[in-house]
């Protein structure tokens, strides 16, 4: 259980905070947070995730895409008590033991990025949409990811990256690698 | 950017959840999906002194179909009516819609009954159920009762909802034999508001002609608006072109667009026009078993 330093040195409950339990990347936190923080803020400047990125602010861009129980959700547009008692997965997440996710590995390899500033929600998104649809064609890929905006792609490599990381998904996992 | 601060409660009944909005005599907002909502109050558009999350409340995620209704919990997502077997194979308008509705991740947290009770003109739903000719249950302090979609849209984010009732479900008449529905919205982008969009059910009867037509429209006016004049129109019609048309035109006459970066009021009033004509076609090719 990791509990953050702002709680520790103190803000007394009052009735437009709330001390919440998540679960952010396997890692379990207690905060007492202000009612009124996103989700957003509460990942960025609270635990120090700065991955997931604040673009519109208004729920259109999708940049601050993260899951929440295993659903996308723009994070600008949630509050962070609505994730008491539930599971939060950010970009950090993704690589595990120093090994990039299919999804990061798809997006280096084919180039799905240029700026970078909309990658990790569009990285989120995609890992979202695989697990709901193992093998998309192109056309579902383009709509999954319709609430996420890239201004630089074009998004022609970002759907390559997703097929990229589709095919490898459903690669039989090597032994010994 | 952060909305102005406010007491946050998380009941888990609808009890005590109604208990909390009277307490709170019109200064606290229900919050489900919040997709409209907190952008509002980051705007401040909305300072509500309190929400109440309805999300720890069981059993309001729900669709089914009984012998005399369609049945649809206040808190299903959106994107669930895309998904839906049985809304996909007899209430199609509403599997449209759920298609179009902002954005896939918009549409993973907004709710049926957000949508259906913010009062938005440009939400899409609202046009749907009025199309439907649906009903939507309250419950308040006082008991449950039901408000006919058709009664329920005032003007703009003005609806027949009290301060502390809460919009529960939405019922939809059981779709008969021989019937068909569609929504089709013209938007500028993935995300944005309609420039105008059109929903319709009908029925087609052996005989070929339509019975129980409904057209609702999204967008063209204060608040969604079902165009009775165009719908009254096609009851008995067989849907010939010239039919279509003159649809089209009633459900034209019937709305009141402002002009804005979606286009000019003649413009708007054209689009629906055109858009009613094709989605009145495509209803009718539904019924008689088409996609």
């Amino acid at each position: 259980m990791a509990i953050d330093v702002e709680e520790v040195t103190g803000s007394t409950p009052s009735t437009t905070t709330r001390t919440i339990h998540v679960t952010v990347n396997g890692v379990a936190h207690r905060s007492t947070i202000q009612n009124r923080m996103l989700l957003v803020h509460y990942l960025r400047e609270r635990l120090r995730l700065t991955g997931t990125h604040i673009g519109c602010d208004t729920a259109h861009c999708g940049a601050c895409t993260v899951l929440v129980d295993g659903t996308p959700v723009k994070s600008c547009n949630l509050f962070a008590v609505q994730v008491d008692g539930r599971k939060v997965d950010t970009v950090e997440g993704l690589e595990k033991g120093g090994k990039l996710h299919p999804v990061q590995e798809g997006f280096h390899l084919e180039h799905g990025l240029q700026c970078g500033y909309c990658t990790p929600g569009m990285m989120m998104a995609s890992v979202a949409l695989l697990a709901r649809n193992p093998n998309p064609t192109e056309e579902e890929i383009r709509r999954g990811l319709s609430g996420n905006l890239c201004r630089c792609t074009g998004y022609v490599n970002i759907v390559k990256a997703v097929q990229h990381a589709a095919k490898k998904m459903q690669e039989p996992a090597k032994g010994g690698a | 950017m952060y909305p102005p601060n406010f007491e946050y409660y998380a009941p888990t009944t609808l009890d005590e959840a109604i208990g909390l909005l009277d307490q709170h005599q019109g200064e606290a907002k229900v919050l489900a999906g919040g997709q409209s909502l907190i952008g509002m109050m980051k705007l401040r558009l909305a300072q509500p002194a309190a929400l109440v999350d309805i999300n720890r409340i069981p059993d309001l995620s729900y669709v089914r179909e009984d012998a005399s209704a369609l049945a649809i919990g206040a808190l299903t997502r959106t994107a669930e009516l895309g998904r839906s077997d049985v809304i996909r194979a007899r209430y199609a308008i509403l599997a449209d819609a759920g298609r179009e509705i902002a954005d896939p991740t918009v549409r993973n947290w907004g709710t049926v009954g957000g949508n259906l009770s913010h009062g938005d003109p440009g939400n899409d739903l609202p046009a749907c159920m009025l199309a439907l000719n649906a009903e939507y249950v309250a419950q308040g302090p006082k008991g449950r009762r039901t408000i006919p979609a058709r009664k329920f849209y005032q003007d703009s984010f003005v609806t027949a909802l009290g301060p502390s009732e809460v919009l529960v479900e939405a019922r939809v008449p059981r779709a008969g034999p021989g019937s068909g529905s569609a929504y089709s919205k013209m938007e500028r982008k993935v995300g944005d508001y309609a420039t105008a969009a059109v929903g319709v059910r009908l029925a087609v009867a052996k005989s070929g002609a339509i019975e129980g037509a409904g057209i609702g429209l999204t967008n063209v006016g204060p608040t969604a608006i079902y165009a009775a004049a165009a719908s009254d129109f096609l009851n008995g019609k067989t849907g010939s072109a010239a039919d279509l048309e003159k649809a089209g035109e009633l459900a034209a006459s019937a709305s009141a667009p402002v002009a804005d970066n979606r286009g000019p009021v003649e413009f708007k009033r054209d689009m629906v026009r055109v858009w009613t004509r094709r989605t009145v076609a495509h209803a009718i090719a539904r019924a008689k078993g088409g996609a």
